[in-house]
């Protein structure tokens, strides 16, 4: 059992070893290739240009050098991890996920579920502030626009 | 000589709105009705004189008066006319004076109304608005002045208003010519409908305050700037789809909307108008949400010059650079001051404006109508914080960082699909007394239905967990909208015996504002197909082909079938690629994607060649080709599923619009 478990680790490690090196040797990596992490990676330059459809010369070179990384067995983070090493952060999509710019991540979905209790904790305290029992119908008589309205909304609660 | 007169027209309007600012204090402080008078007076003044300064700049703008600073950055020889007229917005100084000629606009069409009943909003209505056309002309006449010539002095050009001492006026024979990416229809439209509606929403902010000072904690300033704000919002949303449109037409990526900052900064107060053309219809029915209200409209004023501060004062490509903007600033402070004294009015105004009518159940209209706002804040807070963390991280660490598309749409996805599912919902909710048994008996049918659609696109072979739950609540809200113009008509064909068409038709007439508001709706997810359609399933290739040589993509083949660069009108160099599209080996026509490269700005534009159907679009850019031979070029395809609908969705969307902000008989007599 040992003995198979060994053996199919070793075969798995050739067979990936192989897989590797047959995709580095894969001569010119296709266009679509290079979008596919282009497309991740925003233009130094520009503002807020994605590097797959920046059409500035610098841009293009910047491809070339995808291009020229794939082709040589380079994989799609240690390309990416260039880009932020040569020209800053700024180069991805999103912040990295470290020190304050975890900020970003997470004061929205605190700030939202902090509106939402505030607005449930309202819900209960007009709800416990109604002293009832002014019925509903007249309350929308009073308060429709005209009377036409207020029939059709009875009828139609009516008619459910 | 335009110049000066156009300069000291400006001049003259700023002393009358600063004479219009205290006349109005005067008059309500003292209750006195000629200085009340006189301040409209003054600000209906305004109005033709920023025109004729207006008109001035027009002049010098199509006679080629390139002495003229803002005439030679934003003109040149080879524009033709109408590029010339709307260049009056194509720079920063002519942006600000069209916004300030906006505001004098609606301002004294607001004074023209009839004031017996509101007789006491009048003067701080003018006093809020003149603060605001002040604060305008301000920035024009003292940092961005559009009428400052060119000078030749013994030490070299200088850009000044008034001849410097032994100085002679320089006139260039040419000017610099409109950025490239302005010269576009969508273009040319997109900024007065946007700017139109950013300065209409500055009427009911107005009135808003002018309530808040004068203590009336009724809905008499909702009710008075009702229209006005449909129609704000209308230019707006309108101005935000042109410019989505205008992007998909010219800068060539295959997409629409980018979360770009510029984008953003247009969308907020989009976000902040919506929630508040929602929640004043519950004060309105229910007397709740008054303080809420109040909040929504300081929020969406100050977003409004937020965004213009945003796009104009150089801040988003750098907090530095922000620093260097002469208006920036001022900006800034503006809508700091504007912000703390309108919260500080309502903080001091809060406890008059408690609601009148408590909530009685969860499942209520007005329940889920304030759960809609809450959304509405929740995309708020990304967008808001998506676009200052950026300048955040600059200014603490220098660290500049880019927050781009997937954040946004990681965070804002599910909560649109939530505003879907309350649009598919709280139509069937009543006022007041929804529970959750009478809910979900209206709701279970419309739900099964869409519960049915979503069964019929999962066995087509659609399998995206977004793209089911996206056209389930798509269904869920056409179902329900239908099924409520559907039960409304056959009960109103009931009492009064009309064919069920002109039940309708008259069911529509007598109440526009909820079934404008339907269609709007139907008009929204319509949009919502189109933005899933791309969002979930656009494909792209690229590839560099001989010519003759075809790339396919989702069922069609491109081929390239030739290549010509030439000169063109506009000073452009246009190399056009003809490109033949088929679908199973049909020939579907020819597509031209071509490249623009505008001498002037030595700047290129990728404009898309585009196959257009109601299932989807197929979109080629030219990346790419062999100058000397033209035998070879790159091309970028992509398959845009589903997009068209965007564009139909708008179209009933002005129309639902149009059908809510008409105005009714009732209000006619009101008003």
């Amino acid at each position: 059992m040992k003995r198979n478990f060994w053996f199919i680790l070793v075969v798995t490690m050739l067979a990936l070893a192989w897989v590797r090196t047959a995709s580095a040797q894969q001569p010119t990596p296709s266009d679509d290739d290079v979008n596919a992490i282009a497309k991740q990676l925003y233009c130094p330059v520009c503002e807020n240009t994605p590097l797959d459809v920046c059409p500035t010369q610098a841009c293009a070179q910047w491809r070339d050098l995808i291009r020229q990384m794939l082709a040589e067995g380079k994989s799609e983070a240690y390309i990416k991890q260039y880009f932020v090493d040569n020209y800053g952060a700024r180069v991805l999509a999103e912040p990295p996920r470290s020190g304050l710019n975890w900020l970003v991540y997470l004061l929205p979905p605190l700030a939202f579920l902090a509106g939402a209790y505030i607005l449930f904790r309202a819900f209960r305290s007009w709800r416990a502030l109604a002293k009832e029992p002014a019925d509903d119908a007249s309350a929308v008589g009073e308060l429709t626009a005209d009377e036409y309205v207020a029939r059709l909304e009875n009828e139609l609660r009516k008619r459910g | 000589m335009f110049a000066q007169f156009g300069y000291g027209v400006l001049v003259v309007t700023f002393i009358l709105s600063l004479f219009g600012l205290g006349a109005a204090l005067r008059g309500a402080l003292t209750k006195s009705y000629p200085w009340a008078e006189s301040a409209r007076r003054a600000m209906l003044l305004t109005f033709p004189l920023i025109t004729l300064s207006s008109l001035a700049l027009i002049y010098l703008l199509v006679k080629s008066h390139y002495e003229v600073q803002y005439v030679y950055s934003v003109t040149s020889n080879s524009m033709p006319l109408y590029l010339r007229i709307t260049a009056l917005w194509g720079g920063q100084a002519g942006s600000l004076l069209f916004w300030a000629w906006l505001l004098s606009a609606f301002t004294s069409a607001i004074t023209l109304r009839k004031w017996e009943r509101d007789g006491e909003f009048l003067p701080w209505v003018i006093l809020v608005s003149s603060v605001t056309l002040a604060f305008f002309l301000a920035l024009i006449i003292f940092f961005e002045n559009p009428f400052v010539s060119w000078w030749q002095t013994a030490s070299g050009e200088v850009a000044a208003m008034f001849r410097p001492a032994g100085a002679v006026s320089l006139t260039p024979r040419d000017g610099q010519g409109l950025n490239p990416l302005l010269r576009h229809p969508g273009m040319i439209i997109h900024p007065p409908l946007l700017y139109l509606g950013f300065v209409a929403f500055v009427i009911p902010f107005a009135f808003a305050i002018a309530a808040l000072i004068t203590g009336r904690s009724d809905d008499r300033w909702i009710r008075i700037t009702r229209r006005w704000t449909m129609w704000a919002w209308l230019f707006l949303s309108l101005g935000l789809v042109l410019g989505a449109r205008w992007a998909y037409d010219v800068l060539g990526w295959g997409g629409y909307w980018g979360w770009d900052p510029v984008e953003i900064a247009s969308l907020m107060p989009w976000l902040t108008g919506t929630a508040f053309l929602h929640s004043v219809i519950i004060q309105e029915k229910r007397g709740m949400l008054k303080q809420w209200n109040m909040l929504l409209i300081i929020l969406t004023f100050d977003l409004v010059l937020f965004g213009t501060f945003l796009t104009r004062s150089g801040v988003l490509s750098s907090v530095h650079s922000f620093a260097q903007s002469a208006i920036g600033p001022m900006f800034f402070a503006f809508i700091g001051l504007t912000f703390v004294s309108s919260v500080s009015l309502l903080i001091y105004r809060w406890n008059d404006l408690k609601a009148e009518v408590e909530l009685k159940s969860m499942f209520s209209r007005e329940a889920l109508f304030t759960l809609n706002n809450l959304l509405f804040m929740g995309v708020l807070i990304v967008c808001f914080w998506g676009v200052i963390f950026p300048l955040i991280s600059e200014l603490v660490t220098n660290q500049k960082v880019t927050v781009g598309p997937p954040f946004y749409e990681r965070a804002t996805a599910p909560l649109f699909g939530a505003l879907m599912l309350l649009m598919g919902v709280a139509p069937l909710s009543a006022w007041g007394g929804s529970t959750i048994k009478t809910l979900g008996r209206a709701v279970w049918k419309p739900a099964l239905a869409a519960g049915l659609v979503m069964a019929v696109i999962f066995a087509a072979g659609v399998h995206n967990v977004v793209a089911l739950i996206g056209f389930g609540l798509v269904a869920l809200v056409i179902f329900v909208t239908l099924y409520e113009f559907w039960r409304a008509a056959l009960s109103r064909r009931k009492t009064s015996g009309e064919n069920f068409f002109l039940a309708l038709w008259k069911l529509a007439g007598r109440n526009r504002r909820r079934y404008g508001g339907y269609i709007i709706h139907i008009s929204m997810v319509l949009m919502a197909i189109g933005i899933l359609g791309i969002e979930v399933f656009q494909t792209e290739t690229q590839g560099t082909l001989p010519q003759g040589s075809s790339l396919e993509l989702a069922g069609y083949r491109v081929k390239f079938d030739s290549v010509a660069q030439f000169d063109t009108t506009g000073g452009r160099n246009v190399t056009r690629a003809v490109v033949s599209v088929f679908k199973d080996d049909r020939y579907l026509g020819d597509i031209y994607p071509r490249r623009d490269y505008y001498y002037e700005s030595s700047q290129p534009m990728t404009i898309p060649g585009l196959y257009s159907t109601l299932a989807d679009d197929l979109y080629v850019i030219l990346v790419d080709w062999q100058p000397i031979s033209a035998s070879g070029a790159t091309f970028k395809v992509y398959h845009n599923p589903l997009v068209n609908w965007l564009w139909i969705g708008t179209v009933i969307f002005i129309f639902g619009t149009l059908v809510a902000a008409w105005p009714e008989k009732e209000l006619q007599v009101a008003g």
